[in-house]
């Protein structure tokens, strides 16, 4: 299963697919184990609410389902749709991006969504997704030679830090290192040589002391505090340390369901969103941990899995940055409760309570999906099939 | 296509190559896991302990104090409070609106509510009015529906019931300053209030108990969710004095508006069965807290009502004083019992004339009338011939010229003089002259009230060094174990000498024409021996000698003499010792002589009751000395 498969019969082999062969494709391994992690998600919420499905729990399982059927709808979409509309999708968020911005700032300070009804859209989390699609397709098109000419990464580079830039701005560090990072890793599979990267992180190494100027003052804290929590137990440094205590005292098994004194005393902030991992690490220790870790691991191998079975490589830039983009949520996110990177407002992708992220997430696995079904579907470099 | 295949090919290189980065950083992550939740486990585990449970004391109820036949001197109340929590309110000025309905609020007290509640936690109880009587409890209690966030608590408050009786030996309680911090948890616990004099400063510790802990599983922000583990402490432990209060009453209301004193005690026991010092005031009024005029009236009152004068007064103990010039001059054989010494009025010493209070004189007076009158020429004579040194050994082998030890604070030492203090003091040489002042109690000598009866307890004991004590069951103020039963050493005064002395104090009061014969107990079996004493506060020149001596009612208050008496009682088989000290009294036989009488007969009766009721408190065999 996680080793590309052998040629599908020729019939998949096809420029056009009817949708009973879309639906015959739906990967629902990979379904499985997405619903498995939401499960723990939900646990992990009705025990944050202690023992009651409201208000965390209930919303964010009709959350999962409309996220499962967006997601389903997504992958029937043929993945040369998806390419052919991947730079309007981008302008798109952009627009939104530049929207919240001009809003936020007339308007009530940070705001960083748009309220579209059943759901609070945070233009950022379309703008990880869009980022993705158009930068594959940038690439998609693009030989060997091409990569190597400096200029011709010109463009896509404007495409990263434009939207990382303004997200910065609002100010979402969290978010905009993901944009950067997963764009980064998307160049890198693109096949950019090495060296370049080795200069744009010295280059952009260089710069942090002028970028320092342009950080929020609780964000110059937030750093300064993670270097040493210890310096600050009841400020800034508080929720790191007792984030800390709670994994810790933790232990191997946990200290039972529903039974996590950190979290169902408060001590633990935020325990509903950022620092999920840690109220569930409280209630199953070390070996729950391990096994929700095991399955996001799962989970990356399914995306590596169908990145390199597919034929285009559009399809394979797609999986592989969705697959990336989901990797430095859990990472980030864990890192940060357990005190190896910086307090960076960064949800575990989902369990977190809230919509945005978990619709993002889930489109973004419908692509996935989508590049799977379509895997076999040869896209020629202007995004037509050329079979 | 080989286009593709190479891209194809190069894609599946850099994705093991990330993939294999990605695996590193899980593997990272499983490491931290495996730091925080198995090697650092146990601090953690700790440290979450110490978050969830916050540790409370429990203040034990404070010991009674009870007099030595259980009458209560000194409980514990309940102190009705009337607490708001803001949190459950719907507006803080609604519900205070509402209360101040049913009980007074006044502006001021509405003023601190809301700066409290501004500085602590919305759920924190805040005490709105203290000390509710039962009226205003009940009034909250009906009305509890429309007071939301409305809470009566009870604390425990310190309440002596005899309000101004006993309140010098009992003291008062009040909060903990910074140099009270001994150490106890209690005193970290707000509101908890220690002993600060009389006997709930002596036996505090004893008093307080031990505190109990009660574990609570907190929150957060500090909210109580439950109570986890509850160890009760220990009550403290119940204080039973010596006194009898009922004496202890009927003696203040003999002393009335003077600013004296009063002791009596058992002459072979210690026990101090009546201390009394007047004007009083009502320890109560402490925890209530005082009004800047009450204190004011308290502080500045001449006849400071705030002292304990029985046992910080310090008196010129006037010829009281004379036991102990007679004593020390039969001890040292400077005198024969049967020397007569002839007064007639005054006594020629080189250039100085020194006057007997009898103006015509007595004539001639050997140790037994000399005592019976009070013959001051008398003691000139004897005290001139004995020396002053020899009178203050004597006086201090009685218990003068320092602290008794009575289990009291601020007991004062009184002063017995002599060469090396007035040297050291004064600066000066010891004249010839000062033998005869200081040997009728005059001069530098002072002593407190419970100092003479003290003397007097261990003049009609037969020479043991008694010591006074207010704790009937002695217990020992550090441990709160009991004390060893004393066996008071003796103060090897011979027989004889204390026979003469207590032959002249019977004359005194028992024989016409002794000082204190119009203030004698006629009640068989009841009659008194003592000593009448006037301590002379003012120098009396010779022009006023010669214009005729002013008498007390004459002059104002601050320049009349201080009356004194000692005694004891009964003559037959002594038990009990009395000292009065009336300041600016008068004449002792006038005024301090009548009040002693009364008072021994209440005590010599209440005990003869007692015997009758086979009672315990005769004296225990070995201590029958006489």
């Amino acid at each position: 299963m996680l080793r590309p498969m052998p040629r599908m019969p020729s019939r998949l082999n096809r420029t056009e697919m009817s949708m009973r062969d879309k639906i015959w494709q739906i990967n629902w391994s990979l379904i499985s184990v997405l619903t498995a992690i939401s499960c723990i998600g939900f646990a992990t919420l009705y025990s944050a609410a202690q023992g009651s499905l409201d208000p965390w729990a209930l919303r964010q399982m009709v959350r999962f389902a409309i996220g499962i059927a967006i997601m389903i709808a997504v992958a029937m979409v043929d993945l040369r749709v998806w390419m052919r509309n991947a730079y309007v999708l981008y302008g798109i968020a952009l627009v939104l991006l530049i929207a919240v911005e001009v809003k936020g700032t007339v308007g009530m300070g940070a705001q960083r969504w748009i309220d579209i009804g059943f759901i609070q859209l945070q233009p950022s989390e379309i703008m990880k997704v869009a980022l993705i699609l158009s930068l594959a397709r940038y690439f998609h098109g693009a030989g060997m030679q091409e990569i190597g000419r400096p200029l011709f990464l010109i463009p896509p580079l404007i495409m990263v830090f434009l939207p990382a830039a303004m997200v910065l701005k609002q100010p979402d560090l969290g978010t905009a290192m993901m944009l950067v990072m997963s764009s980064g890793a998307l160049f890198f599979m693109a096949g950019v040589r090495v060296w370049k990267f080795v200069v744009v992180i010295a280059g952009g190494l260089g710069i942090i002391p002028v970028a320092w100027q342009f950080l929020r003052e609780y964000q110059k804290k937030r750093v300064l505090i993670f270097m040493n929590p210890e310096d600050d137990p009841l400020g800034a440094g508080y929720h790191i340390t007792q984030s800390k205590i709670a994994l810790g005292s933790g232990g191997l098994f946990g200290k039972g369901y529903m039974m996590g004194t950190q979290s169902r005393l408060n001590f633990l902030p935020e325990k509903q969103t950022d620092f999920i991992f840690t109220m569930f690490a409280e209630e199953w220790g070390m070996m729950g941990g391990l096994v929700l870790l095991g399955l996001y691991a799962l989970l990356l191998a399914f995306g590596y899995a169908i990145a390199m079975r597919c034929r285009s490589q559009f399809g394979r830039l797609v999986a592989h940055g969705v697959t990336t983009t989901f990797f430095l949520y859990f990472f980030i996110n864990t890192a940060m409760v357990m005190g190896l990177v910086p307090v960076v407002g960064v949800p575990l992708p989902l369990i977190s309570y809230g919509g945005t992220a978990m619709l993002s997430l889930l489109f973004g696995w419908g692509l996935v999906m989508s590049a799977y079904i379509h895997r076999d579907v040869p896209i020629s470099r202007r995004g037509i099939s050329d079979d | 296509m080989y286009h593709d295949n190479d891209r194809s090919k190069m894609f599946s290189r850099r994705a093991m190559i990330l993939a294999g980065g990605k695996a590193t950083l899980m593997g990272a992550l499983a490491a931290r896991m495996y730091y925080l939740q198995v090697m650092e486990a146990d601090k953690y585990a700790m440290q979450a302990e110490d978050n969830r449970i916050s540790t409370r004391l429990l203040a034990p109820p404070r010991g009674l104090i009870l007099d030595r036949n259980g009458i209560a001197m000194a409980v514990n109340q309940h102190n009705y409070r009337v607490m708001v929590v803001a949190e459950q309110t719907p507006s803080l000025d609604y519900t205070l609106d509402a209360l101040g309905r049913i009980i007074s609020v006044g502006d001021g007290e509405r003023a601190r509510i809301h700066k409290e509640v501004r500085r602590r936690r919305s759920f924190v109880p805040i005490s709105v009015r203290e000390n509710l009587t039962w009226e205003e409890v009940a009034r909250v209690e009906v009305n509890a529906p429309d007071l939301p966030g409305v809470v009566i608590d009870v604390g425990q408050s310190r309440f002596y019931p005899l309000e101004s009786l006993g309140a010098h030996i009992l003291g008062y309680v009040s909060a903990v300053s910074e140099a009270d911090l001994s150490g106890d948890p209690l005193e970290e616990l707000p509101g908890f209030r220690i002993g600060k004099g009389g006997v709930e400063r002596i036996y505090d510790m004893a008093l307080r108990g031990r505190h109990g802990t009660s574990s609570l599983e907190v929150n957060a922000v500090g909210r109580v969710i439950g109570e986890l583990e509850r160890k009760e402490g220990e009550p403290g432990v119940d204080l039973n004095l010596t006194l009898d209060m009922k004496l202890q009453e009927y003696a203040a209301q003999r002393l009335g508006d003077e600013s004296a004193a009063v002791v009596v005690m058992d002459i072979h026991t210690g026990d101090v069965i009546v201390m009394a010092s007047t004007p009083s005031f009502d320890p109560n009024s402490f925890n209530r807290g005082l009004s800047g005029e009450e204190w004011k009236d308290l502080s500045t009152n001449p006849r400071s009502p705030l002292s304990n004068k029985a046992i910080a007064g310090q008196f010129a103990p006037g010829s009281t004083f004379k036991l102990m010039t007679a004593l020390a001059a039969l001890e040292g054989r400077d005198i024969t019992p049967e020397m007569r010494v002839f007064c007639p009025g005054h006594l020629q010493l080189g250039s100085i004339k020194f006057h007997c209070w009898k103006k015509e004189g007595h004539g001639a007076q050997d140790l037994v009338s000399g005592i019976k009158n009070s013959c001051d020429v008398y003691f000139y004579e004897i005290a001139r011939r004995t020396g002053f040194e020899k009178i203050a050994e004597m006086a201090r082998r009685f218990g003068l010229g320092a602290p008794t030890g009575v289990d009291l604070p601020n007991e004062r030492p009184g002063l017995i003089p002599d060469k090396a203090w007035k040297k050291r003091v004064l600066k000066d040489v010891w004249h010839p002259g000062e033998n005869l002042i200081n040997g009728i109690g005059q001069g530098y000598v002072t002593a407190t009230p419970i100092q003479l009866a003290t003397m007097t307890a261990r003049v009609a004991n037969g020479g043991f060094a008694v010591v006074p004590h207010v704790a009937r069951d002695l217990i020992d103020e550090k441990t709160a174990r009991g004390r060893p039963a004393p066996n008071w050493p003796s103060l090897e005064v011979s027989r004889q000498s204390l026979t003469l002395v207590r032959k002249g104090m019977f004359g005194v009061s028992n024989e016409p024409g002794g000082t204190a014969y119009r203030a004698r107990i006629t009640q068989e079996g009841m009659w008194l021996s003592g000593k009448t004493g006037s301590a002379q506060v003012r120098r009396i020149t010779m022009r006023e000698r010669e214009t005729g001596v002013k008498k007390n009612d004459q002059l104002p208050w601050k320049e009349r003499d201080h009356a004194l008496f000692v005694a004891y009682a009964p003559e037959e088989n002594p038990r009990y010792s009395i000292a009065v000290v009336v300041e600016h009294g008068g004449g002792g036989s006038a005024v301090a002589a009548p009040i002693a009488r009364d008072i021994m007969i209440e005590v010599q009766k209440r005990d003869l009751a007692r015997i009758a009721e086979g009672g315990t408190s005769s004296p225990p065999p070995d201590l029958r000395r006489f």
